[in-house]
């Protein structure tokens, strides 16, 4: 095996564990959790491991020596089977134990209480919203307090709390920053919470987690922790950029694209994202929260079948997008700086004739 | 109109790989059928093998359908490896997302459908009438129909390879990206359909083995006197029965969404994908379960043969196996703990998780206490079986660390993640029915395997899994996701490099068990055995190997659990005289015709061919009314025959005295 260290060494090298490492109290937590379940599971792994090696040798047929032990009807014993079931049962009591606390303590939707181990959190600091919006197939970020939103870019102040609202516009996706906390599923029609704090400045990426179809691979985005300076720096640059955030533009910006450009937008609709979870981004829409109002009432009887109209969302917002498309997004790196301006209008797409054979 | 959706562009023209693919299928097709025409065996398939309703050919046939699966999806993971090896500083690598979707969605599909379930359910089928004295199973006929309807949906996701395209949404098929609005084409259809033609196989012969283990167990075999094996069977097979229809309900309701625009799982009009999400899982765990608990009983059964003791904790070992059943169906929200439930419930789920480690881990601690004192001989199965021990139990450690909620939150969808249920799924289901093919080839062939090349495969394996899948749980740590098809990070990329290296070694495994398999059929006189070739202690060793085709001439006597070791210990005598004639059930053709239909019907519904799927349809019921008139269902095997087969048997036995 001597040949195989350069091999097993190279990728050791210069390599980030994020998730055994990373910068956000939620996550050091999380990570500190993995330790302390193994540490607990390995105290009665490693002696099983070694007891299949020892007896599978010791016991071989070929060995001599522990012929005289061989006892071919031995097939009970109640203090090793007492044993053997309150082993893992106490590993098992001291481990979900630890999970009951660490799972309350750790959940997502829960404020948190403390900027890191040594700092509790100053009770007159309001927490940051920011709302996530996962799209086909990038992401976008609505800081409501600050009136702006970006396009693949998560920029957060260091040691300010934080309050993710987190939603998608098609199909399900998983909102994830290795360096913050732990991901959440972003799920259309639904609003999950999390809450995380960046203890460090620093730049990573964050991404969706779970498979959403054909640009699935590029739904990445960049993810900075900056000092309260570098912060208020970055929110005005945002500011600089112009473009204002309407249901129009939204409209354009939720098309199917991969490898979006960071976008900057120096205002956004604050109801914008309430209308997003609520299946009504689009004007006229009806959106489910009030039909849902109305069916709670009663119903509205037999006009509120005209209602029917304004509740289709799925059928127009296929998840297709034409080959012109797919090469245009292609020759915008990802992470291209200062992009600002909202993606090009995507023309007609072709899923929406597709359709039209189905229905 | 007259064929639907079904046009020249449904054929994938313009994938090189796909077209090279089908060339080669055609060429080996033709000349597979050439062969068979020429060597004029067709008639000898329909009538011993394809119409049998012998219990031990339809498991050898669910044997040969599960290997051939697999290498099909085993060709699935190779083309991931490579891609994900390739994908870097801005290659795109030689898989576009359409195809690579597909892809990874057909392994997963492949190989828990048509690879482990079909492998399962034919080592089941095999063994457990012979391990509690049974001529067959209780329902013959439906045997047979339910392996063919497994074979159906496997020759529909086979079909999506070459018309059409395969489902891109990741194995269960989650809504809203499996609805009609965001996966228009074929691929979710066929996924639907091919799952419930197998299904209703599986369902069936998950109802067959229960009453088969509950009725026909020889006299004097109570349930604490059966073997471990027929034990874990049994329990299998009930989760088999109480969770397969919950997937049918599911599928059903995808379906329903699909073709009648119905609302369960759209965004749209108050439907609720993760309604979807919960039911898939309910299926979807108890699942693992099923694939997994056979092979404990196969473990069981090794180790006590080859330690030459009796199994260390039989009735812990037994409750064990109901606790597990049991809890199986207490933990599938632990797939989703991102979901966004609430803390209360995710701890719920969390340490249910645990608790099964529970009596897996006083599974592992009656195997290892019946190595002890023991005189372990380290023939193949029982090297599948310790390489079992010390890889499963890392993969359980993994799978306790993903089942805390916080933990999960990190590793979730990860790399982690795969390199966990690989880590369970290799180590544990694969490596058993590595154990059991060599543990019980003899018994269904009369010659054991070639050892040489069963080495050879098994340390490819062993080397290959760890150098494929450690990179993979390294990479889980630092932060990649699964499905991803390109990658930004290049350094990266010698991590998937190695795994690609592992993946070649496990292709090098693969391939010394083929090479195994041949050789050994070439050297079968050399290889040749007696009915009990490993001092084997339960009922399945007391007849010949292979067994004739009523398994006993007289049905044995029960009065322990290991019951053949028993005898043996007791002087049992091989009665020479008094033969019977035997009743046993009689081939037939209908259940050929029946998933033949059955697949009809699910390939016109996948491309909107209404009239054919009507068609078939009314086929396919009309058929099975007509089956029931048919009144020649049993024969019985004159008594001259069994003296003949059994007389033979005396001789060999003497001669080899």
């Amino acid at each position: 095996m001597r040949w195989s260290a350069p091999i097993l060494a190279a990728p050791l090298a210069g390599c980030n564990w994020v998730v055994m490492n990373p910068s956000g109290d939620i996550a050091v937590q999380q990570r500190d959790l993995i330790l302390i379940s193994v540490a607990l599971m390995l105290l009665i792994v490693i002696p099983v491991m070694a007891m299949v090696v020892w007896f599978a040798v010791r016991y071989r047929a070929t060995n001599e020596a522990t012929e005289k032990d061989y006892d071919p009807d031995w097939d009970h014993s109640t203090k090793l089977e007492l044993l053997i079931w309150s082993a893992p049962l106490l590993i098992i009591i001291a481990l979900g134990a630890l999970t009951w606390v660490s799972t309350h303590k750790l959940d997502p939707y829960r404020p948190l209480d403390r900027i890191d181990a040594q700092t509790a959190i100053d009770p007159k600091v309001k927490p940051l919203t920011v709302q996530v919006v996962a799209l086909d197939w990038k992401w976008l970020f609505i800081y409501p307090e600050l009136g702006v939103a970006t396009v693949n870019e998560l920029a957060l102040p260091t040691n300010v709390p934080v309050r993710f609202d987190i939603t998608a516009s098609t199909v399900m996706n998983s909102f994830y920053v290795p360096e913050l906390a732990g991901q959440i599923y972003a799920m259309p029609g639904m609003k999950t919470q999390l809450h995380a704090v960046a203890n460090k400045p620093v730049t990573g990426t964050g991404f969706s987690a779970n498979y959403s179809g054909a640009g699935f691979t590029h739904m990445r985005f960049g993810y900075k922790a900056l000092d309260q300076a570098g912060f208020d720096a970055w929110v005005a640059k945002v500011k600089a950029g112009g473009a204002s955030l309407d249901r129009t533009v939204y409209q354009t910006l939720a098309k199917p694209s991969e490898k979006a450009p960071v976008a900057y937008f120096s205002a956004a609709d604050p109801k914008l994202f309430d209308a997003i979870v609520n299946l009504c981004p689009k004007p006229g829409q009806r959106c489910m929260g009030e039909l849902m109002h109305i069916n709670q009432m009663g119903g509205a009887g037999k006009e509120s079948a005209k209602d029917i109209e304004g509740l289709q969302y799925d059928f127009p917002n296929s998840h297709v997008i034409d080959q012109t498309e797919r090469n245009e997004g292609q020759q915008t790196a990802p992470d291209a700086p200062g992009a600002e301006q909202a993606p090009a209008d995507h023309s007609s797409h072709s899923g929406a004739d597709a359709h039209a054979q189905h229905r | 109109m007259i064929f639907g959706r079904l046009t020249w562009d449904a054929f994938p023209w313009h994938e090189p790989i796909v077209v090279a693919t089908f060339c080669a299928v055609v060429l080996g097709g033709a000349a597979v059928v050439a062969a068979l025409t020429y060597f004029k065996l067709w008639g000898y398939l329909w009538k011993e093998w394809f119409t049998s309703v012998d219990h031990k050919k339809i498991g050898i046939m669910y044997m040969v359908l599960g290997l051939i699966m697999f290498l099909r999806g085993f060709a699935d993971a190779v083309m991931m490896r490579l891609q994900q090896a390739l994908a870097f500083n801005g290659s795109e690598g030689y898989l576009n997302a359409h195809h690579y979707d597909q892809v990874f969605t057909a392994h997963g599909v492949i190989m828990i459908f048509f690879v482990a379930m079909p492998f399962i359910t034919g080592l089941m089928n095999y063994i457990v009438p012979l391990q509690i004295g049974a001529r067959d199973v209780s329902f013959p006929f439906l045997n047979n129909f339910s392996f063919w309807m497994t074979t159906g949906g496997a020759v529909l996701v086979m079909a999506s390879l070459f018309l059409g395209e395969f489902a891109q949404t990741g194995w269960l098929a989650y809504p809203p990206l499996s609805g009609i609005d965001y996966s228009p084409a074929t691929g979710v259809d066929y996924y639907i359909w091919a799952l419930q033609v197998a299904g209703v196989g599986t369902t069936l012969s998950g109802i067959n083995l229960i009453a088969t283990i509950v009725k026909m167990r020889a006299p004097g075999m109570s349930l604490m006197k059966m073997p471990v094996f027929t034990w874990t069977s049994l329990c299998a097979n009930i989760l088999i029965v109480a969770s397969f229809p919950i997937l049918t309900a599911t599928l059903v309701l995808l379906s329903l969404d699909r073709y009648a625009g119905t609302n369960f799982f759209t965004n749209d009009f108050g439907g609720n994908p993760m309604m979807y999400v919960n039911l898939i899982w309910i299926w979807g765990h108890p699942e693992v379960y099923i694939l997994i608990l056979p092979l404990f009983g196969v473990f069981s059964e090794v180790t006590s043969t080859f330690s030459g003791k009796r199994l260390f904790g039989y009735t812990s070992m037994v409750y064990a196996t109901c606790c597990i059943m049991v809890l199986s169906y207490l933990v599938w929200l632990h797939h989703f703990f991102t979901m966004g439930s609430g803390a209360s419930v995710n701890s719920f789920f969390g340490i249910t998780t645990m608790i099964i480690s529970i009596p897996t881990g006083a599974k592992l601690f009656n195997w290892l206490f019946t190595m002890y004192r023991g005189r372990v001989r380290f023939e193949l199965p029982m090297m599948w079986t310790v390489a079992f021990m010390l890889t499963f139990t890392v993969g359980g450690m993994t799978g306790v660390m993903l089942a805390v909620p916080p933990a999960d939150f990190v590793l979730h969808n990860s790399l982690f993640l795969i390199a966990h249920f690989h880590n369970v799924i290799i180590g544990g289901v694969l490596f058993g029915l590595f154990a059991a093919i060599n543990y019980w080839w003899p018994k269904a062939f009369g010659y054991k395997l070639n050892v040489f090349w069963g080495k050879v495969s098994f340390w490819c394996w062993q080397i290959g899994f760890w150098l494929a899948f450690t990179p993979l749980y390294i990479m889980g740590l630092m932060g990649v996701t699964r499905r991803m098809r390109v990658f930004d990070d290049p350094s990266l990329q010698i991590y998937f490099v190695i795994a690609a290296i592992g993946a070649a070694i496990v292709a090098a495994g693969i391939g010394a068990m083929l090479v195994q398999f041949a050789v050994s059929i070439w050297k079968r006189d050399e290889l040749k055995v007696e009915g009990d070739p490993w001092d084997g202690r339960t009922l399945e060793w007391a007849t010949s190997s292979p067994p004739p085709e009523y398994n006993f001439a007289f049905t044995p006597v029960v009065y322990d659990a290991d019951s053949w070791a028993d005898m043996k210990k007791n002087g049992y005598q091989r009665p020479l005289t008094g033969y019977q004639a035997i009743h046993m059930p009689s081939s037939t053709g209908t259940g050929v015709i029946l998933a033949a239909l059955s697949t009809l019907c699910g390939f016109a519904l996948i491309w909107y061919i209404w009239w054919l799927a009507g068609l078939s349809f009314i086929g396919l019921v009309g058929f099975a009314i007509f089956h029931t008139f048919n009144y020649k269902r049993d024969f019985y095997i004159p008594v001259e025959d069994v003296t003949r087969t059994e007389e033979e048997r005396t001789r060999i036995l003497a001669a080899g005295v």
